[in-house]
Order: C-alpha cells, then structure tokens, then sequence
C-alpha cells in the first residue's frame, strides 16, 4: 500500500488535458472524487471510474481527488492521476 | 407517434395543439395560399417619420396578444430588438409572441420581459448563451419553435406566421421608407430575411440611424412595404454587426477536414463547368473555399453561382471571376459588405429566394454543393445544429436543412471528436436536417457517405480519401473516446424543430 | 523495401490534444518528443502521456518517441515508462559515439525480453547535433542494427559549429554530405533538420529540394502543415512513374522468363535500379497519383 502525503498536481486546464490534484485523506475514506467536466452528463461515471481505478492500481487506497476536466480522454486522465500520486508520494519512496 | 425521421413526436402538444409529423423530405404536399398583409390607404405626401420607439408602437397598434418581428443582420451588435422591447415593456403590453429570424447572445437581455409575461412564446431560428438555457429550462409560457430560413420564410408566407407589427432595423432609409442595408454607419449588407417580414407584416416599422432624403437607391425594401419610420442615434455597434475579413484557418485538423471536403467536391462527378456552390463560414467550411479555389484555377473550372452567408474567401473567388455571381441572404464580414454595395454580380435575395420550399422555387434547387457543419450526426445521417452535449439549445437551425435537401451534394463537416465527444452517434439529441438529405460526412479521421448516394461512393473510389461506413467511422471515435452515456431528459416539451415545409422533425424535451 | 520516411513529425509529448490528433495528417513517422519540447518539471508527466497515448490510440503511420540523452537524468526514465509501450521506434538524441547507440540499444533488448516483444521489434534512430558526433557518423549508423536511420540536429549542430543559420543553407553542407554517406554506408536512412520558419512556404520548398537532391529520405517537420509540401516535393514526376513501372514490368518479365540480364531500351537495369523504381512507385501510391493501380 502507498500513501499519500502531501498534495500533489499534473496535468493543465488546456482543451483535452484534465487536472488532477491528490491530496492526502483519512484512513478508510477511500477514493474521494470531486469532478468539474464539461462533459460530466455523458461521460461524467466513466472519468470518476478511471480515476479510482488508476488510484486503486498505483496502490492508493484513501485520497481526495480533485479533478478539473477539460474533455481528456481516459488515457489522459490516467497518465495525469498516475503522475499526480507519483509527485504525491515522491518524499515517501526514497 | 414516431415520425418519418423516427423521432417520438405527440401529435397534440402542450401550447401548440396539434401539430403535422414529418413525413420526408418532400413527402407533405402544401395546401392553400400564400397570405399578404392588410392592405391600406397612403395619401400623397403622408408623414411616415415618427418621433420616437414609444409613439411608433401606438401608432403600429400593437396590442397585448400580437407577434412581433425582428431581422438578425445586425448579428451579435443589434441593438434594435433590445430597444423596442425595452419600449413595448414600458407601455404594459403583455403576451406577445417574438418571431425574430434569429437571436444572438446580446438579445439576452430580454429575458426579463420573458420573466414579466411581456414575451409568451417566441418563434426563431435558434437561440445561444442565457437565451438557449432560458429556453431549454422550459420558462416560456410555449415551448420555442425552431425554424429553418426557408421554413421561416415558408411559414410567413403561407400565413402560419403572421406577424402584426415587423421592426426593421434600416442601415440606410428615406424619409419615405425606401431602405437599404449597404450604407451608413451600421451597414450589414444583405437584408434577405427582413424582405419577406416587409412584405407580409401588417405594419412595417422602420428603425434607421441614417435617414437620407427621398428617394434612396439602390432599394432593399421598398416604401411601398413600410408604414413608419423611427430615427434613432444607433440601430447597432458596427463591430458587432460584421467582423474583419474573415480568414481561412491555420488549424491543422480543420485544414484536413478542408481538404478532404474539398478532394470530396473534385471527385464527386458534379465539379464541372458551371457548378454551383454555397460554403457554410465556420473553420473548416471557409477553408474548403481555399481549397475549391486552387482546384477550379488548376482545371480551369468556373463556377455559376455562389450562395450565403457570404464570406471574405467567397468574395474573392467572385472577383476573380472564378463565379459568375453570388446570392447573397446575409453578410458575415466588412469586404463582403463592400462587395454587396460595389459589385453588380453579387446580389441581395430574400430569404424566399433563399430557401421556402413552397414558393416555385428557391435558389438552394439549383445548388450543387454545400458545406455545412454539425454539433453531432449520427449513424443515420442525421444532423443537430441546435442542442450542445448537455441538451440545451446552443446553436440556430439557420440554412442547414434547407440547402441540405436542395443541394445536389450536401457535405457536412465536423471534427470527428470535439474534446472528448464523439461527433458520430448512435442517435443525436436533436434532428435538424434528416439523414435522408445528407450526402457526405467528412471528418479527419475518416469520410463517410450515404448509402443511398452509390453514384457517389463509385466516384469517390478514385479519391484517395479514406472512405469508410458511417458504423466504422463511429467506432473510431467510441473506441477514443467511448460510448457517451444517453442525456436523461423530462417529458416536457420546450422546443419543437420545425423541418423546413412546417412539419416537426423533432422536439427538445427539458434535460433532467 | 525500407520504409518511406518522408515526414517525421515531432510532437510535443506533454499535450494531449497534439498526442490525440498526431496521426490524422498523413505524416510517415510521428515523433512523440519528451525531450527539448518538455520542461525538466514535466519530463515524468510526459513520458506518461506519451506512454499512454501509445498504448491506447491507433496510429495509421509509425510512432518514435525522442527520448532524453541517456547521460541525462531523464533518458533512463523515458525509456522505462516508454518501452513497455511499445512504439516502433527510440529516437536518440545528441548521439556523439556508439557506445551511446549500444547503452539504449541494451536497454531495449531488456525491456523486449521483460515485456515479451519480438526481439528487435523496436527500432532506433539517432540524431546527430554535435560535430563530433558527425565525425563518428559512420560508428553510430552502423552500431546496432536496430538503427534505420540518421538525422541531423540543426541548432544545436550550428552552435557548435560556431556558425548559424543562413538562406542558402551553406552552413549544413558539411554534416549533411557525411551524415548522408555514413547513413547509407550502414545501409540506413538520413533524415534532415527541421526547418522552423513554417510560414515560409518558399524557402522550405527550396530546402527539401536540395536535401533530396542531397540523396536524403525525407525531413523532420515540426507543422502538419509541413508535411504535405515534403510529400510533393518528394513525389515522382508522372514520367518517373511511367518509367518506374516500365522497369519494374521489365524486370519481372526477365524474372518469369528466368533471363539472367535484364534491359530496358537497351540499357542494362540492376538492382540499385528496380530499388529505385520500387521507391518512386511507393511515393506515386502514397499520394495516390496512380489512379486505378493496385
């Protein structure tokens, strides 16, 4: 398990990116997810989805996630949540 | 009942009554008349000149229950339609319906008077910003009707618009209310949907920031349709009305979709002498003009006619006589504005001539090609132009059905995915034009054309585009982006799109 | 036949919407760059996205990614997130020497065996942008057999040239004559500098012709709008195509009938010859200036 320690960000508000900031959250909180999306009615469960599913993948099991969203694909969105906990956790792997 | 388009339309619907389904593109035959205003007694030398807005309104007679009207050439700088508004609200009218041909972000600040019952029910082409959200929540007492150009002009003609008082902003008037649209301070150029308004409305309201004396020349509309004449400081701020030159994109992806567009027009089997075209002045369509250009000097091509919207690039090709003339509805930007007012083959027609499909024949008949744009097509073909991703209108139904069903090609174009939504879908939220009218669709990845059209798929074999089935092209987009999950809308009714001949094509249920 | 590597497109690696569309302008070869076109604070950024896109798009044209230099502390990395991807191709940077060339090249061999991949399934390149690199250009085409193809940065070349850019483009006669020897010494491609100017329509014609003319592959580009105006400067002429195809019917002719000498209006036809009509045909296809072939 991996933790997070400290707020961390990736990504840009440009057209097709998403930023993502993690922050650390209690213990047992889970993947808490706030989303501001353009297109959140049409895609708005699908971006949370990946976003948790990325998070659960890199090992995180509690965070808040801030994600502004400016029409990223998921494989953007995944790399931006991926390069966001890894400068989260930059501290705490060495 | 499902319509032809196959859209569940109610055939009685709440502050309409009972409405015609969509049966086709040419498949409701008309009845009936055209209709022409009352008919009056001007005695020589009569006084036209009213002194104010306010006094005008009395003597027009306008009454609590009656439609107004209103052109949109003044664009996003119009200040006629907020200025009488501003007057009729003042004097307590109520319940009246706004029939303008179509409105723009700076019309929202009517939407108090809509709040206050002085607006009940407005009939337009389309609706943006507040104004489409004002409407989309369903706050009108009706629900809008959206028309086409020709669907407007057709519904004015033929009586289902009757408009009792029509405010045309005049960029240049005479004292006895000959007017035209190419000099003064706020010219816009064309006035080709206010001509059908000056010819059926009851009374004829001239509003001008640019009396001249009698008589003036050359004449949109002539004295013989206008009752009154209002001089006012400002009818519009000029940079709102046109803007500069309008310039061919530099965005790669819109270039692309240009070029394929463009490479669609050359291998069709229809780019030959003589041929006519009307381009849409969105990113991608006016590039398509650049590219038409090079092609049409590189084979010696020259086309007969041009029709719009008319645009800097289109302008250029008239000038050098790459088309014999052009058709001109409306005006987008300042050289087109000079060319309407210094080039005898560039010509002002009405909306009419434009597009109603039931007068005995519009120009749109005669087109070969057209370009225009789309919010979504599905894989039926169909188009939207006037609801966005959320379900709220956004954008104006304007000439796309019309010239779709009049061109012998119709060629739409889009970016396959705008951000992240897929322009190609299962279904759109709201039919505007019908698949069945649609002939190509040209994105970047990929372009597709309608089965029906197997004349035209022969012909594109050659092309070197990258032709595919619309299922495919919508894959590639899904597989990107995926499936888009459905809008949930209420059963409430807040819009009804009326195809070009007066029947509905669709409706626009309030989103959840 | 090689590949046709007419355009080789960078694109900036830490931009979506770029990585999303790269493929839609026709371009032979799409560079996903997380070098010079990414700050040091995005580098780990990048080489996600880029990893990412890679993974997930379907690119109808080659993939490169230009890494950073390995000496670096960020070549390492990139190769690590970006490897496992699998993108056709790893273009070096800076490349001075072999050893350069072999550092990745292991690095690779790893990361296919790690992966499953076919064993020099991903392919190199490398830029040479230093002049000692132009005078190992030779060992450095020749030092894996992964590599297919050489090119030539220019700034960077320029400055330690100590010269700079002109229009007549004098100062590139030097590294381009070796760059272009080496490269088809070692039986590899060369590819060209960028040219940055992108609204002169007329001076990046003139450059193309002469680097082709220089016997170069094709040219990096930096614009969509680039790679059209390459492509056409590249195409055949229609009497190239026609002759193209006249040699390759002669040639398959004499290849049916099992003559072991092959001509064409009496003049001899050899291999270097049928390859060079093979490519010409390949562009004409390209452009699909053969109607009705295939």
């Amino acid at each position: 398990m991996v933790k997070i320690t400290k707020p961390a960000q990736a990504g840009t508000v440009e057209s097709n990116d998403i930023m993502v900031t993690v922050a650390p959250a209690e213990s047992g909180s889970g993947i808490v997810v706030e989303l501001t999306s353009p297109v959140i009615k049409k895609y708005g469960k699908q971006i949370c989805a990946v976003i948790e599913k990325t998070a659960k993948d890199c090992g995180i099991q509690d965070a808040l996630v801030n994600a502004n969203d400016k029409g990223a694909l998921d494989c953007t969105i995944e790399a931006r949540v991926k390069t966001a906990i890894a400068r989260a956790c930059a501290g705490e792997a060495k | 009942m499902l319509n032809k388009a196959g859209r569940e339309i109610p055939s009685v619907i709440p502050g309409l009554g009972e409405v015609k389904l969509y049966n086709g593109a040419f498949g409701t035959i008309p009845t009936g008349r055209m209709v022409g205003p009352k008919i009056a007694l001007n005695k020589p030398r009569s006084e036209k000149l009213v002194k104010s807005i306010d006094q005008v309104i009395d003597a027009a007679g306008l009454k609590d229950g009656m439609t107004i009207s209103f052109h949109h050439h003044f664009r996003n700088g119009d200040y006629v339609l907020n200025m009488v508004m501003e007057a009729i609200a003042r004097k307590g009218i109520k319940d009246l319906t706004l029939a303008p041909s179509s409105l723009s972000n700076v019309h929202e600040a009517i939407i108090p008077y809509m709040d206050e019952g002085v607006i009940t029910a407005v009939e337009t082409s389309g609706a943006r910003g507040k104004l489409g959200k004002y409407f989309t929540e369903g706050r009108l007492k009706k629900p809008v009707i959206i028309r086409s150009h020709g669907g407007r002009a057709r519904a004015i003609e033929c009586g289902e618009l009757k408009i009792d008082v029509a405010f045309i902003g005049a960029p240049a008037c005479d004292t006895y209310g000959n007017i035209n649209g190419i000099s003064g301070k706020s010219a816009c150029g064309s006035m080709g949907y206010a001509i059908v308004d000056a010819e059926h409305a009851d009374k004829v309201v001239a509003i001008t920031d640019n009396l001249v004396p009698h008589p003036l020349f050359p004449i949109s509309i002539p004295q013989t349709n206008v009752d009154f004449i209002v001089e006012v400081d400002s009818i519009g701020d000029p940079k709102g009305i046109a803007s500069g030159a309008l310039r061919i994109s530099k965005d790669p992806r819109e270039l692309k979709i240009a070029e394929y567009a463009a490479a669609v027009i050359e291998y069709s089997g229809q780019f030959k002498e003589g041929y006519s075209a009307q381009l849409g002045s969105g990113g991608a369509s006016l590039a398509v003009a650049q590219f038409m250009k090079e092609k049409m000097i590189a084979e010696g091509i020259t086309g007969s006619f041009g029709v719009g919207g008319i645009t800097t690039p289109f302008v250029n090709m008239l000038e050098e006589g790459l088309f014999k003339m052009m058709y001109d509805v409306q005006d987008f930007d300042i050289p087109s504005i000079e060319s309407i007012r210094k080039n005898a083959n560039h010509i002002e027609m009405s909306a009419s001539y434009y597009a109603n499909p039931h007068n005995r024949g519009p120009i749109v008949n005669n087109l070969d090609f057209v370009i225009l744009s789309a919010t979504e097509v599905d894989v039926n073909f169909n188009v939207n132009v006037i609801t966005d991703s959320n379900g709220v209108m956004m954008g104006a139904s304007g000439g796309h059905c019309d010239t779709a069903a009049g061109a012998g090609v119709s060629i739409v174009v889009a970016p396959l995915l705008r951000g992240r939504l897929p322009m190609v879908l299962d279904k759109v939220q709201t039919i505007v034009t019908p698949g069945e009218t649609v002939d190509v669709i040209v994105t970047e990845r990929g372009v597709a054309v309608n089965p029906n059209r197997k004349d035209l798929i022969d012909n594109l074999k050659c092309a070197n585009l990258p032709l595919m089935n619309i299922e495919d092209l919508q894959k590639i987009a899904y597989d990107l982006a995926g499936k888009p999950e459905d809008i949930p809308v209420t059963d409430e009714i807040v819009g009804v799109v009326e195809y070009r001949d007066g029947t509905i094509i669709d409706v626009i249920r309030k989103p959840v | 036949m090689a590949r046709m590597r007419r355009s080789m497109m960078f694109v900036p690696g830490n931009n979506p919407g770029m990585l999303i569309n790269a493929g839609i302008y026709g371009a032979d070869t799409i560079i996903f760059c997380v070098e010079d076109a990414v700050s040091v604070y995005e580098k780990d950024a990048a080489r996600q996205l880029v990893a990412n896109a890679i993974r997930n798009i379907k690119y109808p044209c080659e993939v490169a990614v230009r890494i950073n230099h390995i000496s670096t502390p960020y070549g390492r990395d990139d190769l690590a997130v970006i490897l496992p991807a699998k993108p056709d191709m790893i273009r070096l940077p800076k490349a001075e020497t072999a050893a350069d060339i072999l550092d990745v090249d292991e690095i690779i061999t790893a990361a296919e065996k790690k992966c499953g991949f076919e064993a020099g399934s991903i392919k190199m390149m490398a830029a040479i942008e230093t002049c000692k690199g132009i005078m190992n250009a030779y060992e450095i085409a020749s030092a894996s057999p992964r590599m297919e193809a050489l090119a030539i940065g220019g700034e960077d070349y320029l400055a330690d040239l100590r010269t700079s850019r002109t229009t007549h483009g004098d100062e590139f006669l030097a590294a381009r004559s070796q760059i272009v020897v080496a490269a088809r010494a070692a039986g590899i491609q060369a590819i060209d500098t960028v040219y940055s100017d992108i609204n002169n329509e007329e001076g990046f014609r003139n450059e193309i012709t002469r680097i082709k003319e220089l016997g170069f592959d094709g040219k990096s580009v930096i614009n969509p709008r680039q790679i059209k105006i390459v492509h056409d400067v590249f195409a055949p002429t229609q009497k190239e195509i026609d002759h193209a195809e006249r040699v390759l019917k002669a040639y398959e002719e004499a290849l049916a009938k099992g003559s072991g000498v092959i001509s064409l209006n009496g003049k001899m036809i050899d291999g270097p010859i049928v390859a060079r009509a093979e490519r010409a045909l390949a562009y004409a296809d390209a452009l699909g200036m053969r109607k009705g072939a295939k």
